[in-house]
């Protein structure tokens, strides 16, 4: 037995991206929420303290949440807990790795900590996963070292409009790029604002180095197999479950939409009889679009 | 006549497993339907969030069909969350956590720690001339073994890779590296002719 091992590795950080895929994330704000969402099969919990609905609709500055409300969410679980962080705070990042959760969110629907600079994901032992709107977005995220990317869609619309459009233009430049010649590629890095070399290994892959989720605004379990069938690796429901009718059913139908998004006899099933969902705003209704943070 | 292995695909690293059996030259199909069952040489059950995929075994209607397979010997490979599945006995999980009972030892979930625990490692398999390099991911730990149950490799005094006939399971995750020799021993047991008889 070889005595050497070492932790923070980002192939190590990778690793629980890829545990994750097929998977459903979802937003809890207290135990009993996070025991719904493993008792329905959730993959992962995110804990915060209010559903980006909420925010969006308290307005104020959204932080890093409670350690108290952290600890008592991840005594309630045995799947992984994850918390947000602002972008760029990577104290707040500190403070997250410290008390032990498995994933951290630099994430947008919190209010940034700094206009020019991400936190360097390097310097830290716990994984992060980031928003991205765009390949360039992804790929810079990435060359700050996160191990999973996320659409950042509109989070707490209830409206998959923005997701869609951020999946299609990651996974849509990915396809362009893997038809571009060795020359062509320096301009996609200029235009994209991304490493030449990240550029050249997705041309040469055919995908992101890192799994690629969906997130912002999914509300059904149709979302979510429209996510899947877009691309996507894993979903995350933020507000969509706990802001509806029956979170516990919805919760499972979600789950099961994600694992069987191909078979439209499972959807049709899962889709019945779930209560009234959140009822979701449209993107002409909001006055900050949180998908525009993050640079 | 290729052989043919199913990755239970409900939820984990199902694709990187596909990749590894793919690159040992067998025929690969995710398992998501019982008719997904048909015809199988062996099943891969893949890491992933063990509560998660028990859920889905029950909603699939897959809990029942791959029982009656394994039962009449389907040979199984299971990872991380996949060996949690096959052992006889979970320490500290869910009451209502499924296991296939494939394997007579104990396992604990999660014991080698949180994320932040997570490591990736250099193992002496035995067998192999140079060192697997092994992912842990949250990984479960193989508490206590049967004797008749073959131990491949261990880490810290405890088996990380066992072996019962053409029953694999690892507390790590082979399908995270490029190196497929561990899925090549899965693969190349399929072709012998006694299974484990219950």
């Amino acid at each position: 037995m070889s005595s050497t091992s070492s932790t923070g590795s980002f192939p190590v950080k990778r690793g629980l991206a890829e545990m994750l895929k097929g998977g459903v994330i979802m937003d809890v704000v207290t135990p009993e929420q996070a025991k719904i969402a493993e008792d329905a099969g959730a993959c992962a919990v995110m804990a915060l303290e209010r559903v980006p609905a909420d925010i969006r609709r308290d307005g104020g500055v959204a932080r890093m949440s409670d350690p108290d409300m952290i600890d008592g969410i991840q005594e309630a679980v045995s799947i992984p807990v994850m918390a947000k962080a602002r972008i760029g705070h990577f104290v707040e990042a500190q403070i997250l790795q410290a008390l032990g959760v498995d994933f951290v969110d630099e994430s947008e629907v919190l209010t940034p900590a700094d206009e020019a600079h991400h936190i360097d994901k390097f310097a830290f032992t716990v994984p992060f996963v980031c928003g991205a709107t765009n390949l360039g977005e992804a790929l810079r995220r990435i060359s700050e070292g996160a191990a999973m990317i996320r659409s950042k869609g509109e989070a707490g619309t209830g409206n998959v409009v923005e997701a869609v459009r951020h999946l299609r233009s990651i996974l849509g430049d990915i396809r362009r790029i893997g038809t571009a010649d060795s020359a062509e590629l320096f301009d996609w890095a200029k235009k994209l604002q991304a490493p030449l070399p990240l550029i050249q290994e997705v041309a040469e892959s055919g995908r992101l180095p890192v799994p690629i989720f969906c997130a912002g605004g999914l509300a059904t379990p149709a979302d979510a197999a429209l996510a899947m069938q877009l691309g996507a690796e894993a979903v995350f429901v933020g507000s969509g479950i706990f802001k509806s009718d029956n979170p516990a059913k919805r919760a499972r139908a979600i789950v099961e939409a994600t694992t069987h998004f191909e078979n439209p006899d499972i959807l049709v099933k899962v889709s019945r009889d779930l209560g009234a969902p959140m009822t979701g705003i449209g993107m002409d209704e909001i006055n900050q679009k949180y998908a525009e943070r993050g640079w | 006549m290729s052989r043919r292995v199913g990755v239970l695909a409900l939820q984990g690293a199902f694709a990187s497993h596909r990749d590894a059996l793919d690159a040992c030259g067998v025929d690969t199909i995710l398992v998501r339907h019982p008719d997904d069952l048909l015809g199988l040489d062996g099943l891969v059950i893949p890491g992933g969030e063990s509560t998660t995929i028990s859920n889905l075994l029950v909603s699939s209607g897959l809990l029942d069909p791959i029982r009656a397979e394994i039962d009449s010997g389907l040979p199984v490979f299971g990872t991380c969350a996949g060996m949690i599945l096959m052992a006889s006995k979970i320490v500290d999980g869910r009451d209502d956590q499924i296991h296939f009972d494939l394997l007579p030892m104990s396992v604990r979930r999660n014991a080698y720690g949180r994320q932040v625990d997570s490591f990736e490692t250099d193992l002496d398999v035995a067998g192999f001339d140079v060192p697997f390099h092994a992912v842990f991911i949250r990984a479960p730990m193989i508490v206590e073994v049967d004797d008749q149950v073959e131990v491949l490799a261990t880490y810290g005094e405890r088996p990380v890779l066992v072996r019962l006939n053409n029953r694999f399971a690892s507390s790590f995750h082979p399908e995270l590296t490029d190196d497929i020799r561990i899925h090549r021993l899965f693969v190349e047991s399929l072709s012998v002719p006694e299974h484990v008889t219950r």
